[in-house]
């Protein structure tokens, strides 16, 4: 069945479903990078120019999109504004800390997430993934990846 | 007047070209650490390497995309400056090419993101984020060599020397960034004092890339990059 007419809350519902590849626990949406939801189209911006995650986050949402009866609803890459991290949600800070990822701090706080000790040392500024990097806790001795402020 | 795409073709080559210099340390690197940064730095450059590629592409508008200008272009063709295309040799060399780098290209993008051509403007402000990461890094590198061990020392400042005779071309009057120049030396200044190096004595420079006159570094580096689609024009996986 196509759809023709559609609310665009109902479409970031059918998005919220949608994982990124790297960092499973986080939706399109809690990473902030779908940017616009129109009647006949999508816009997301890519987190890092060379993530590697972007393609198949986009097979991804044309394939919910499909499921859903939107085959007729495009999705556009928009660059600009560059996506930052103060774009991630709540619910996705939330998520992040509760899989073992420290969020993004403006305040440039690091706590660990599994202990809350702040007493954390930066080990590299380049973790497993572009928009993480690596941290070693002072209390527990636990390595961990802290989302990058970007 | 220089066209979107001559810009965006000598953006994309030099980012396309260090970026498979860099990948080649991916296995190799003095500790796992410094492997997974320069694989990191390695994905920002080809990832902004094909967002300016497409561009050029669309651009030329005859038909190639990011892919063919990387994979199926000649080496007479490509417009990257020299220094991205020189040998890693040791781990301090490349440092000492990355720190001149990318001091350079985060001024050059910064400039970039604030221009009036949108399309390039879009992907400058994106990839200045990333490349201010790559100067950072590259920047304690040359501290914490130059400021080592006698060894460290020297080998810091041997890259610096070896590397210091690209540096004129990408403030070439003509096809450089010549207004960027005093504010890239201050910030060399600053951080080569910090490591306690001297600054390298002038030499003769090396011009040339900006108009496809390469060292033959290059064309050994697109033998093994280009291999799979010029034996297999058009694969995919
Ligand atoms: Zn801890």
């Amino acid at each position: 069945m196509v759809k023709t007419a559609i609310r665009a809350d109902e479409v970031f519902a059918i998005l919220q479903q949608v994982h990124d590849p790297e960092i499973p626990v986080l939706s399109v949406v809690d990473l902030g990078i779908v940017r616009e939801v129109r009647d006949d189209a999508v816009a997301i911006t890519p987190t890092y120019s060379g993530c590697p995650a972007t393609l198949v986050i986009e097979q991804a949402i044309r394939q919910a999109l499909d499921a859903a009866g939107l085959q007729k609803m495009r999705i556009e890459t928009v660059l600009f504004p560059p996506w930052t991290t103060d774009w991630i949600t709540a619910e996705g800070h939330r998520k992040l800390e509760a899989y073992g990822i420290a969020p993004p701090q403006p305040s440039g706080a690091v706590l660990c997430p599994r202990c809350g000790s702040a007493q954390a040392r930066l080990v590299s500024e380049f973790g497993s993934t572009p928009c993480k990097a690596l941290y070693r806790c002072g209390a527990c001795g636990e390595p961990f990846d802290r989302f990058k402020c970007h | 007047m220089d066209s979107v795409f001559d810009h965006a073709i000598r953006l994309g080559d030099d980012a396309l070209i260090l970026g498979q210099r860099l990948s080649e340390w991916c296995g190799h690197a003095p500790m796992l650490e410094v492997d997974l940064a320069l694989a990191n730095i390695a994905l920002d450059l080809t990832g902004q390497a094909t967002l300016f590629l497409a561009l050029a592409a669309e651009e030329e508008g005859r038909g190639r995309d990011a892919d063919a200008l990387a994979f199926r272009r000649d080496v007479l063709d490509f417009r990257n400056c020299l220094i991205v295309e020189q040998p890693n040799g040791d781990f301090a060399q490349t440092i000492a090419r990355q720190f001149l780098f990318s001091n350079w290209q985060e001024l050059l993008l910064a400039e970039i993101a604030e221009a009036p051509a949108p399309a390039l403007a879009a992907i400058a402000a994106k990839a200045v984020k990333e490349v201010r990461y790559h100067v950072r890094y590259a920047s304690e590198w040359v501290v914490r060599l130059g400021d080592g061990t006698q060894e460290s020392r020297g080998r810091m400042s041997d890259g610096l020397d070896w590397m210091w005779r690209f540096v004129e071309e990408l403030f070439d009057a003509v096809d450089g960034a010549a207004s960027l120049r005093p504010a890239w030396e201050a910030r060399i200044a600053a951080t080569l004092r910090a490591a306690g190096l001297e600054r390298p004595r002038p030499m003769r420079p090396i011009l040339g890339g900006r108009k496809g006159h390469h060292s033959e570094h290059l064309g050994h580096l697109l033998c093994e990059m280009q291999f799979l689609q010029r034996t297999y024009p058009g694969a995919t996986w």
